[in-house]
């Protein structure tokens, strides 16, 4: 785990002191709502349908026992006694009053948090690979390249008011987790000879226009990451579409522009930005990297797991992953329970997850983009007691990757931008496929709803996508099949005319049962469909 | 509250500014505004005839104005570089960070906001072109020079 020295700690409480001077000139009505709004924006507070929404950065997705607890205290203390995991990795607290917003940023300031560019048009919280640091095929654990760049983004001058927001990703293994080319600028660290450097994927993302991140660049060494950050920035900021909000993301740049124009742009501003001496020294790297090296393993630990009870052997063989450290494993805390609301956790949860990791997880744990939580450092010996105690709070289900392992934005419930409610059809949809035995037949299925077309709910990247529309004032629901944002990223195609909330699950249960009728073995629901095509899916849903 | 604000030593440039166009057609002019689109590189030919670039914020949220700036103070230009338009208090930092010496708002600033905001940060995490150590040069001296 990084943490802060005093540097870091005076920037982020330097941040609380300058947003409670804000807050206070609004509440005295020195500012209006419009001078105030991106204000508040800028640090991840949005007025929603009833109340504020504090959006709290939890960068690359990597969280301490003692930052889980504090995320706890703040829902039980600020908000109704619940959390919000997103697919940025970040958490939402969704009833949080505006006087309160202060004191909960020094709050967060005690444990090393912020909420600094959880919104607004600048570079967001970057994110990473959920497995990073124990996956056995990475090429080197991809955070502290990331806590770099945190830096780097953090109150850049130049990069602050950009056409659009900017999200990053760093990965570091062919299997990517983390939906890199969906981001507008994806970094997968590769090795070449002894070399350390990235490829670059930019132009990527969700929303109406959504994009596959072309590669610009094979190899950047790792010394010069930073400065060709800022060439492919500037080009984006100087020349991104400002006239359209819909079409200011770089997607729509290098679309425009296309991506051997944008290269050459950006090959010409990096050969510039390479003479200002932008690059943080090697020894600074050097300096992070220890605070993510392995924990202090036990060795000579068994690799044997007691498969006795068999409720434990079907959640061991969903939720656990290979950890590289023999004796141990991955544990993977489904956050999606059966009519549930995807990414939710009470403070309660929260708490029981934080001593888990502690207890159990060499204190730490990581947040998914599939709105799921992972302990990645337990010993298999230690298996059995999790899994116990996951069960008494409701958290043991055995779901991962399952259709029922939903990604849903918060829809019309919270959000004041969405046309439909994604939670109630994601607690449909669960219900619906609730048996364990029929989601362990239709095996991996990524189910991903989005309530308007910014797809926050990465609809574009699921297998099976659902995007809730208004039509005519009545919530509509289009269905798209065949996305993945895994390293065989795809978009999802839309199947046809729209449904009901009803009807479309009534339509995914026709298309599940195509794949398990056309299914060749081995094949997931995703090779299926890329086999077989649209046709026959349409037809069994609209013939 | 303060309508312009300059952080040069001496008298703010007086001198009426000019469009890109005319400048870099056969103006004599040594003061040129540019507007938000508008290529700052145009005038790198010409840095050493400039006391003034004004550049045009035409809303606070368009940011091209910061790219602006800095590609000039890249390259070198030591005269008035002055924020105009909608330039807010809780800008200011940002734009003296990429070279900004001067302010003339649409809107008069708050003396005192605009002194607890260029006060409040003591550390800053990128180089720019505002001469200020990132912290990664104070946290490796023995490396990093200047």
């Amino acid at each position: 785990m990084y943490r802060y020295d005093s540097y870091d700690q005076s920037i982020v409480d330097a941040r609380v002191d300058e947003f409670r001077d804000q807050v206070q000139r609004r509440l005295a009505g020195h500012l209006t709502e419009d001078q105030f709004k991106p204000l508040r924006l800028m640090n991840g507070l949005y007025l929603q349908l009833h109340a504020y929404m504090l959006r709290v950065a939890i960068p690359y997705g990597t969280l301490s026992s003692r930052q889980m607890r504090k995320l706890g205290e703040i829902a039980r203390k600020y908000d109704r006694g619940y959390g919000h995991f997103t697919t940025r990795t970040n958490i939402q607290y969704n009833w949080i009053k505006l006087a309160d917003a202060p004191d909960i940023l020094a709050e967060l300031a005690t444990v090393e948090m912020h909420a600094i560019q959880t919104s607004g048009n600048c570079i967001r919280n970057i994110s990473s690979d959920q497995y990073a640091g124990v996956a056995a095929d990475e090429v080197a654990d991809p955070r502290p390249w990331a806590e770099l760049l945190r830096q780097w983004s953090t109150f850049h001058p130049e990069f602050t008011y950009l056409p659009r927001k900017f999200k990053i990703c760093v990965i570091a293994s062919e299997d990517d987790r983390a939906a890199m080319r969906l981001h507008d600028i994806g970094l997968k660290l590769v090795k070449r000879g002894d070399a350390i450097g990235a490829e670059v994927y930019a132009g990527g993302g969700m929303g109406r226009t959504p994009m596959v991140g072309p590669q610009i660049r094979d190899f950047v060494p790792e010394d010069e990451i930073v400065s060709y950050l800022e060439a492919c920035l500037r080009v984006y900021n100087r020349y991104g579409r400002r006239d359209n909000k819909f079409k200011a993301r770089i997607k729509i740049l290098v679309h425009e522009l296309g991506v051997e124009e944008y290269k050459r742009q950006v090959e010409e501003e990096f050969a510039h930005m390479k003479t200002l001496g932008l690059n943080p020294p090697r020894e600074e790297l050097d300096r992070i990297r220890p605070f993510f090296a392995g924990p202090a393993y036990e060795h000579g630990l068994p690799d044997a797991i007691d498969r006795g009870d068999l409720a434990f052997a079907l959640w061991v063989d969903r939720q656990v992953a290979a950890h590289r450290q023999p004796g141990y494993a991955i544990v993977n805390i489904s956050l999606k329970p059966t009519g549930g609301i995807p990414g939710d956790a009470s403070a309660d949860q929260i708490d029981l997850i934080a001593d888990l990791a502690e207890q159990y997880s060499l204190d730490e744990l990581r947040v998914t983009h599939a709105q799921n939580l992972v302990l990645p450092h337990v010993r298999k010996a230690d298996l059995h007691a999790i899994w116990r105690k996951l069960d008494e709070a409701g958290l043991a289900e055995a779901n991962l990757d399952l259709i029922t392992d939903i990604i849903a934005c918060p829809g019309l419930d919270y959000c004041s931008l969405a046309n439909a409610r994604s939670i109630p059809l994601a607690q449909k949809l669960s219900e619906r496929f609730a048996s364990p035995e029929r989601q362990k037949d239709l095996g991996e299925l990524k189910l991903k709803i989005s309530g308007c077309i910014n797809a926050c709910g990465h609809h574009h990247a699921g297998h099976i996508g659902i995007l809730g529309v208004d039509r005519k004032g009545v919530e509509n629901f289009q269905l798209l099949l065949g996305g993945s944002g895994a390293e065989d990223a795809s978009l999802g195609q839309i199947t046809g005319p729209g449904f009901s909330e009803d009807g479309v699950v009534d339509a995914i249960e026709k298309v599940t049962d195509i794949y398990l009728a056309q299914r060749e073995q081995g094949e997931r629901f995703l090779d299926t469909y890329r086999r077989i095509g649209m046709k026959p899916f349409k037809e069994a849903i609209y013939g | 509250m303060v309508e312009f604000l300059s952080f040069r030593e001496g008298e703010a440039t007086q001198e009426p500014t000019v469009t890109v166009e005319s400048f870099t057609g056969q103006s004599n002019s040594t003061a040129v505004r540019i507007e938000a689109g508008e290529d700052a590189r145009e005038l790198l030919p010409y840095l050493d005839r400039l006391a003034l670039v004004e550049v045009n914020f035409p809303a606070f949220g368009d940011g091209r104005g910061y790219s602006a700036a800095r590609i000039l103070r890249e390259a070198g230009y030591v005269g008035e570089l002055r924020a105009v338009g909608d330039v807010l208090v809780d800008q200011i930092v940002a734009m003296r960070r990429c070279g900004f010496d001067s302010f003339h708002p649409d809107k008069a600033l708050d003396d005192d906001a605009v002194e607890r905001a260029l006060n409040r940060y003591a550390d800053v995490y990128q180089k720019s072109v505002d001469g200020r150590r990132p912290v990664w040069a104070k946290r490796h001296p023995e490396t990093v020079n200047g």
